[in-house]
């Protein structure tokens, strides 16, 4: 038997052993080593005859392969039982819980106005504010309803001055005013935004939001404001059909006006939106009057158009089924986390309003 | 507005069902509020008689009475008022009747022990008026009806309308009646002339004073002489009581049937109280009369009043007074029918904070031409059930009524609507209205009905038009998908950014009343000026609030009360430091209580500290987009914070404007307002002083720069007073060389042990990094030595050796 069948065979034999991870060093290192037994083969090739040097060589590297692989398995085998055991040793129980975390959340009233807004940026209009704080010429006069107009009694207003000439806003409608004073035709603006009125009981609330809606251009007929409500309302309240009523009111600053009625039913103690024999009033409208658009220094003969209003809070109720008006501001924290929303669920038009 | 089919049709001629009257009415803009029963139920309200009373057993307020209702049995009633008399004439409740106002279905009760069959009724719980005061007490001409019901037999039901305050025309049933027939709903049926033609004299000489700020501008009246008032008959009770109105005396429900039926309010005067003359004029400062709800009034100078020569009868258009009132005894009477203006009622019923139904009309606008018809029509009634003799009309008048003018372009009608009706339904439309229309050219000449106030241009004439024709006739039009400006502005946009940057912190949005709690504003008021309500809902909502803080904190008080132990709220919106309009600013204010982590097995538990909220605000400031580099803080807050642990943040050194406060909030504000918790911080972000970013988020994407080359991290220690801010270190170490100093943090403060009284040791890291080539050893201690001398240089510290 050759030197290198005798060396392949001894540690084949030895390697079949039952080795830990010392003893398999060992005898990589008598083979393998500087002065092992294969790399001391490997130094003698250049003196064996030309003739045999070639096999010699493809024997040599048959068995050094054959014994590197067999050590490495080896050495593979120890370490993966060794950290098996280890691992065994480190297991927790994983249904202890969690750190702890907590979730914000955006109030349904900034979600319902996102969403208003995001509805709205769609079909081209841009977002208008005002100042919470109003004068009554902004808030009354300029909107057609003179002093002593018995439509000012609908509006139980908050004074700040004994005048009565500074006001808490009661709609907003000013934001029309300021709009339009401020810039020229064409105006296609929502506001949204706090409005008050001295009122408190389980539907009013002295503090409320409404969404104001004007667009004047040239030729914005009654038509171009029945379309875009129908829009915004399908939109909102996410649904293919809408049943929708425009009847006959009176604001004084809108000409002709009207109030728009939504069909709904109740189904299981929860209201269902636009299917139904119920009708249910959720906002006021009309064609913006000439003696406004005078009042701003817009020629009613050329410009004309429409403005709404809506109650904002009494969408988001209607939308999430929440019934009473003044828990929006009560900030109980059961209430805020059951009706708050994810602030990374921010309605945009690509996305959607809501997943 | 109180209407019945019945009444209506009156004036109106129409085979419909009420079905469809009430689709048509709020089809026309007379929107129908409340339709409502009231025969069925009412059936069982009876007339009866108390036999007998006797205290109850158990309760000292109440008595047990023997009711007789025309039945063999006498029904044992417990009542509660005091009132209930042997032999009082009242209404009778039977178990099973609901009872008009509380809706409240009767049954057999046991009242503390005794068993009640019924109720006695007082004239609210009927709706018959507003008195609550004790049972109703019927007139002796009642007894010949006990055991019959009360409320005669109605076969319609009571309709309620909300009358919009531009139509008074629809204050009364005609109104209604008119606008029905012009929209096709029946036939309006045509009054037959009712002239009085009398020779007799009117004897009571009337005059309207010619002065300045005048509110009445005609007044009729005649003279009814040798009347027997009485009650009225069945037919006008039965009117009056069908839409829920109590009848008193015939004179007096007669001028009511006379409103109700054409919105034209009269007056009658018992003729034999008036002293001399009727003077209609401005009132004198401080006179005084009393008015027939049975109130004293003291009259500002101006108001516009009905007076004879021994002084004021009554406030014009408003509420007349007893002095001269009808009564079942009254001969003689005088019956007004005059114009006030608007204007003039408004302001006096404001000012004596008087509503009656008159004033409701007449500030709403009276037909000025229904003077004559309203004598007319009420007169004869009145001869017709009680007699006497009709005097001739007299109309005192200081200004004539013009009829009012529009000259309408019909072209107009379909720019404003949308949709087209013919010239020929047009003229129809506006006739049925009452309108005189001539066709002149290409337009219509038109003649506004006197009692139309609210028409008085083009654009009155299209609604009139459209509502008649139906809101429905209006197209849909498809509103087009196009953005032709950005949605939101710069500052809109920041303000959505922090809504959400906020509450992805951990914080419940809140949104509470720009109003707040005096007791509260104060404590977060700081040098601000108190902007009041003069008139507040309550005396707790009586402020605008100057900061957010004094809501948050009620409210989170509140939330603790409920059991709450760990609370984190914001909110987003206006404080106010003016009343003028503007003199306000957006404000983000959070507010956090509690521990970080409460009874965790895996996290140490601690209070909420400065330093969190530090965190939330540095971090919401730099995911807007600001460099936390730039951040300059101190500790100048407002007395609502901690002064110690509590900071100012500026978004550079330039110190501008204050971009945040941030802190502990002071303990004796905890102290007061008697919170329990363990710790409570805040922080108020103030988005006015924030800067807009000039360059959109497009425009910072662009450059990309970093450095490959080996980074070295060097440790520092030194010890500095106490006074020193670690602030002051990092931008002393910074301001060494900005180039290659990448990243300065403070890992350890240190004070006690090994370090000299007054004096702290702050160990800092300090990343070092070039972007030109691999610092070598003797860079680093170059930059190394630089660091230490500048910063012992600069803020007398020593490093730690």
């Amino acid at each position: 038997m050759s030197d290198l069948k005798k060396i392949k065979n001894e540690f084949l034999s030895k390697l079949n052993e039952k080795l830990d991870i010392v003893e398999i060093n060992q005898i990589k290192s008598d083979l393998f080593g500087k002065s092992g037994l294969i790399s001391t083969q490997f130094k003698k090739i250049g003196t064996i005859e030309e003739s045999e040097r070639k096999k010699f060589a493809l024997d040599l590297n048959i068995i050094k392969d054959e014994l590197q692989e067999l050590i490495s398995s080896k050495i593979n085998e120890l370490e993966s039982a060794e950290i098996n055991k280890k691992l065994e040793k480190e297991k927790t129980d994983i249904t202890l819980p969690e750190r702890s975390f907590v979730r914000g959340k955006i109030h349904p009233v900034s979600q319902t106005i996102d969403e208003i807004s995001s509805i709205f940026s769609e079909i081209g209009f841009s977002v208008e504010e005002g100042p919470d704080v109003e004068n009554e010429y902004n808030n009354f006069t300029a909107l057609n309803t003179p002093e002593n107009h018995p439509a000012r009694d609908m509006h139980d207003t908050f004074y700040l001055d004994e005048k009565k000439v500074k006001l808490l806003r009661t709609h907003t409608s000013p934001v029309q005013i300021r709009t339009m004073l401020k810039d020229k035709p064409p105006f296609k603006i929502i506001a949204p935004g706090r409005t008050y009125r001295s009122d408190s009981d389980q539907t009013h609330s002295p503090m409320f939001h409404q969404v104001e809606g004007l667009h004047i251009d040239k030729n914005i007929n009654m038509g171009h404001l029945k379309g875009c409500l129908n829009y915004f309302i399908k939109e909102f309240f996410e649904v293919d059909k809408i049943k929708m009523r425009f009847r006959p009111s009176h604001f004084p600053f809108t000409e002709p006006s009207a109030e728009v009625d939504i069909g709904y039913e109740m189904k299981d103690g929860k209201i269902i939106i636009g299917e139904g024999n119920q009708w249910l009033e959720i906002l006021g409208c009309g064609m913006v009057h000439p003696n406004v658009l005078k009042n701003v220094k817009v020629d009613p003969s050329k410009f004309q158009g429409y403005a709404f209003g809506i109650g904002i809070d009494r969408l988001a109720m209607l939308k999430y089924g929440i019934n009473d008006l003044r828990a929006f501001f009560d900030c109980d924290y059961r209430w805020l986390n059951h009706f708050g929303f994810d602030p990374l669920d921010v309605p945009t038009n690509y996305r959607g309003l809501s997943r | 507005m109180i209407i019945t089919f019945d009444w209506l049709k009156d004036h109106l001629k129409t085979n419909l069902k009420e079905k469809n009257l009430l689709e048509q009415l709020t089809n026309i803009g007379l929107e129908v509020e409340r339709v409502e029963s009231v025969s069925a139920d009412n059936e069982l309200f009876k007339i009866a008689e108390i036999l007998k009373t006797e205290k109850h057993p158990n309760a000292d307020r109440l008595k047990v009475c023997d009711v007789n209702i025309g039945e063999n049995e006498i029904k044992k009633v417990v009542c509660g008022a005091e009132n209930a008399k042997e032999g009082l004439l009242t209404i009778y409740a039977p178990p099973g009747a609901i009872i008009p106002k509380t809706k409240i279905k009767l049954v057999v009760a046991k009242i503390r022990g005794v068993t009640s069959y019924g109720m006695l009724c007082s004239e609210s719980e009927l709706n018959l008026s507003d008195e609550s005061n004790g049972i109703t007490e019927l007139t002796k001409e009642f007894r010949k009806n006990i055991g019959k019901s009360y409320f005669s037999k109605s076969k319609t039901n009571l309709i309620d309308l909300s009358i919009t305050p531009n139509r008074p025309d629809c204050l009364g049933v005609r109104g209604i009646a008119r606008d029905l027939a012009a929209s096709g709903f029946g036939k309006l049926v045509d009054l037959e002339e009712k002239k009085i033609h009398s020779k007799n004299r009117h004897t009571l000489k009337v005059k309207i004073n010619k002065e300045k700020g005048q509110g009445c501008t005609a007044f009729g009246s005649c003279l009814i002489t040798n009347v027997k008032n009485s009650e009225s008959p069945k037919w006008l009770k039965d009117k009056l009581t069908s839409i829920g109105q109590k009848p008193i005396s015939a004179i007096v429900d007669i001028t009511n049937y006379v409103m109700l039926d054409i919105n034209r309010p009269l007056h009658a005067y018992d003729a034999d109280k008036i002293e001399k003359s009727i003077i209609v004029r401005n009132s004198h400062s401080g006179e005084e009369f009393t008015a027939l709800d049975n109130k004293n009034y003291k009259l500002e100078s101006g108001m516009c009043v009905i007076s004879d020569n021994k002084g004021v009868l009554g406030l014009g258009g408003i509420i007349g007074g007893t002095r001269s009132g009808t009564e079942l005894n009254t001969k003689n009477v005088l019956l007004e029918s005059a114009y006030f203006k608007p204007g003039s009622i408004r302001n006096t019923a404001k000012k004596l904070n008087l509503d009656t139904d008159a004033k409701f009309r007449f500030e709403r606008g009276i037909d000025p031409l229904s003077i004559e018809d309203g004598l007319n029509k009420a007169a004869k009634l009145i001869k017709e059930i009680c007699g006497g003799e009709i005097s001739k009309i007299d109309i005192q008048k200081i200004e004539t009524y013009k009829t009012k003018k529009i000259s309408f372009d019909p072209n107009i009608f379909q720019k404003i609507s949308g949709f087209k009706i013919s010239l020929k339904e047009m003229v129809k439309i506006l006739e049925d209205l009452g309108f005189e229309v001539k066709k002149d050219k290409k337009k219509l000449k038109l003649a506004v009905p006197s009692w139309r106030p609210d028409i008085s241009q083009e654009v009155d004439i299209v609604e009139e038009l459209v509502r008649i024709n139906g809101y429905e006739k209006i197209k849909y039009i498809e509103p087009i998908k196009q953005r032709k400006k950005s949605t939101l502005n710069k500052f809109q946009k920041l303000f959505h950014f922090l809504q959400r940057s906020v509450a992805s912190k951990g914080y419940l949005e809140a949104i509470t009343w720009s109003f707040t709690d005096k007791r509260y504003n104060d404590y977060f008021r700081d040098t601000n000026k108190e902007i009041k309500i003069i008139n507040p809902i309550s005396s707790e909502l009586g402020v605008l609030r100057n900061s957010i803080f004094s809501n948050l904190i009620m409210h989170i008080n509140k939330n603790l009360d409920r059991g709450f132990k760990d609370l984190s709220i914001f909110e987003i919106g206006p404080i106010f430091n003016g009343s003028n309009p503007g003199e306000q600013n957006t404000v983000v204010c959070g507010l956090s209580a509690g521990k970080k982590s409460r009874l965790s097995w895996i996290e140490k538990d601690r209070n909420v500290d400065v330093f969190d909220v530090k965190r939330d605000v540095v971090q919401t400031l730099v995911e807007v987009g600001y460099n936390s580099e730039k951040f300059f803080i101190d500790n100048e807050t407002p007395n609502y914070y901690h002064p110690g642990k509590s900071g100012r943040l500026f978004l550079n050194n330039g110190k501008n404007q204050i971009a945040a406060y941030f802190g502990e909030i002071h303990p004796n504000i905890l102290k007061q307002i008697d919170i329990k918790t363990e710790s409570l911080v805040g922080f108020e972000i103030f988005m006015e002083n924030l800067e807009l970013p000039k360059k959109p988020l497009k425009d910072l994407k662009v450059k990309f720069s970093f450095s490959d080359y080996q980074k070295s991290e060097r440790d520092f220690a030194f010890i500095v007073n106490k006074d020193v801010k670690a602030q002051d270190l990092i931008n002393t170490i910074s301001s060494v060389d900005e180039s290659l100093i990448k990243d300065i943090k403070v890992f350890d403060v240190y004070e006690g042990d090994n370090i000299p009284e007054n004096q702290k040791s702050i160990a800092i890291s300090v990343t070092i990094q070039s972007s030109e080539r691999t610092l070598n050893e003797k860079d680093l201690e170059k930059i190394n030595n630089l660091i230490i001398k500048t910063v012992e240089n600069k803020t007398g510290a020593k490093i730690r050796s």
